[in-house]
């Protein structure tokens, strides 16, 4: 029963029947760093995540 | 997005990105219809999309990719023209390249280790390069503008690290338009009030394939530290980043950060490539350049 994220090559499981705001404030991402996508469809923080879920974590920030 | 308390559907929000440039293209006075825009396109989110809505709004705006040179294993630059060249073929979009190896003789990252600029990262010396071909490219082929797709993040971590040291000179001249002068080209900022998590979203429901890949010497950076400060702080208190600019514009508006004793900054054409410099003999990119041939003898 997980739920799999993917940021940067880098997997995270978490408990299914949270939100993606609680899953990202679980796994220690800042919401504002990241746009989330389930499929290819993006999803938004209140989207409640099921089991066997596996979200793609898109990091926003760039430049240097 | 908590920042505006709104919430859109795809269709609606790949409206109201156009609609919002449009609005802020008009606020700041960028540009008119009958003028000639360059935009500045690196591959990323920002830049695509930037080009992206200026052509669906109907504006005469043309791309121009500046190869840098830069591999680091993961074929950074090639990869990014690749892209660029992509979007432009796809939608009938007129794009120039210039490739600094080709003009200049060696790319950034030899260009930087032999110039000895910028404390052994690249960035200083990319900086200066890309500067100068974007006004060269822009007198040259007469664009009346040079866009850039510097995003709100963008402009808030420069403010926010120009605020820590009350660098004034910088504070003052931080606007969404720098006006033309003899010689430069007016540059102008249209995605300046967008969060980079908006730009990046529109990207994606666009359908627009950009550069994921951060650039490799980017890492460790000064703004990209700062930009996770202000996010933190955005995520406690959602638009904090919005009005931090904003309040800004509004402060340097009414002459918060004028300087008491105006200076006016004499400029002259440096006399081996015609850019205006404040140096007395060369610019500072021709100087860097000359000083990479001589290392390299």
């Amino acid at each position: 029963m997980t739920v799999k994220l993917i940021l940067r090559g880098q997997e995270y499981e978490v408990r299914p029947g949270m939100t993606l705001l609680s899953s990202l404030e679980k796994i220690a991402v800042l919401p504002e760093s990241v746009l989330a996508t389930r499929a290819g469809e993006m999803i938004l923080e209140d989207e409640i995540l099921k089991d066997g879920d596996v979200i793609n974590l898109i990091a926003v920030i760039s430049g240097g | 997005m908590r920042q505006h308390k709104l919430a859109l559907c795809r269709d609606h929000y790949l409206d109201w990105i156009p609609e919002q440039t449009e609005r802020f293209i008009k606020k700041y006075e960028m540009f008119q219809r009958d003028e000639k825009i360059l935009v500045a396109v690196s591959g990323g989110k920002d830049s695509l999309s930037l080009w992206d809505i200026l052509a669906r709004l109907g504006y005469q705006a043309d791309g121009l990719y500046i190869g840098l040179g830069i591999d680091e294993g993961i074929a950074y630059s090639s990869e990014s023209q690749r892209l660029t060249e992509t979007f432009a073929r796809e939608r009938g979009l007129k794009l120039h390249v210039v490739d600094v190896q080709r003009e200049y003789g060696q790319p950034i990252p030899v260009l930087a280790q032999r110039s000895q600029r910028g404390q052994g990262r690249p960035c200083a010396v990319c900086g200066l390069a890309k500067r100068h071909v974007m006004n060269r490219i822009a007198r040259d082929l007469g664009y009346n503008v040079l866009a850039t797709g510097h995003n709100l993040d963008d402009e808030a971590a420069v403010l926010f690290g120009n605020t820590l040291q009350w660098a004034g000179e910088f504070l003052q001249r931080q606007s969404p338009v720098l006006p033309e002068s003899p010689g430069l080209a007016r540059k102008v900022k249209p995605l300046c009030r967008f969060y980079e998590r908006e730009m990046a979203a529109y990207a994606i429901l666009r359908g627009i394939e950009y550069i994921y890949e951060e650039c490799p010497f980017a890492e460790g950076a000064p703004s990209i530290y700062y930009k996770e400060l202000l996010n933190k702080l955005e995520t406690d208190k959602p638009g904090s980043k919005l009005i931090f600019y904003l309040r800004f514009l509004e402060a340097r508006s009414q002459g918060l950060f004028a300087d008491p004793i105006p200076r006016a900054v004499a400029l002259h054409p440096c006399p081996n490539c015609g850019q205006p410099t404040s140096n007395n003999d060369w610019c500072s990119f021709c100087k860097m350049i000359e000083k990479t041939k001589v290392a390299a003898e």
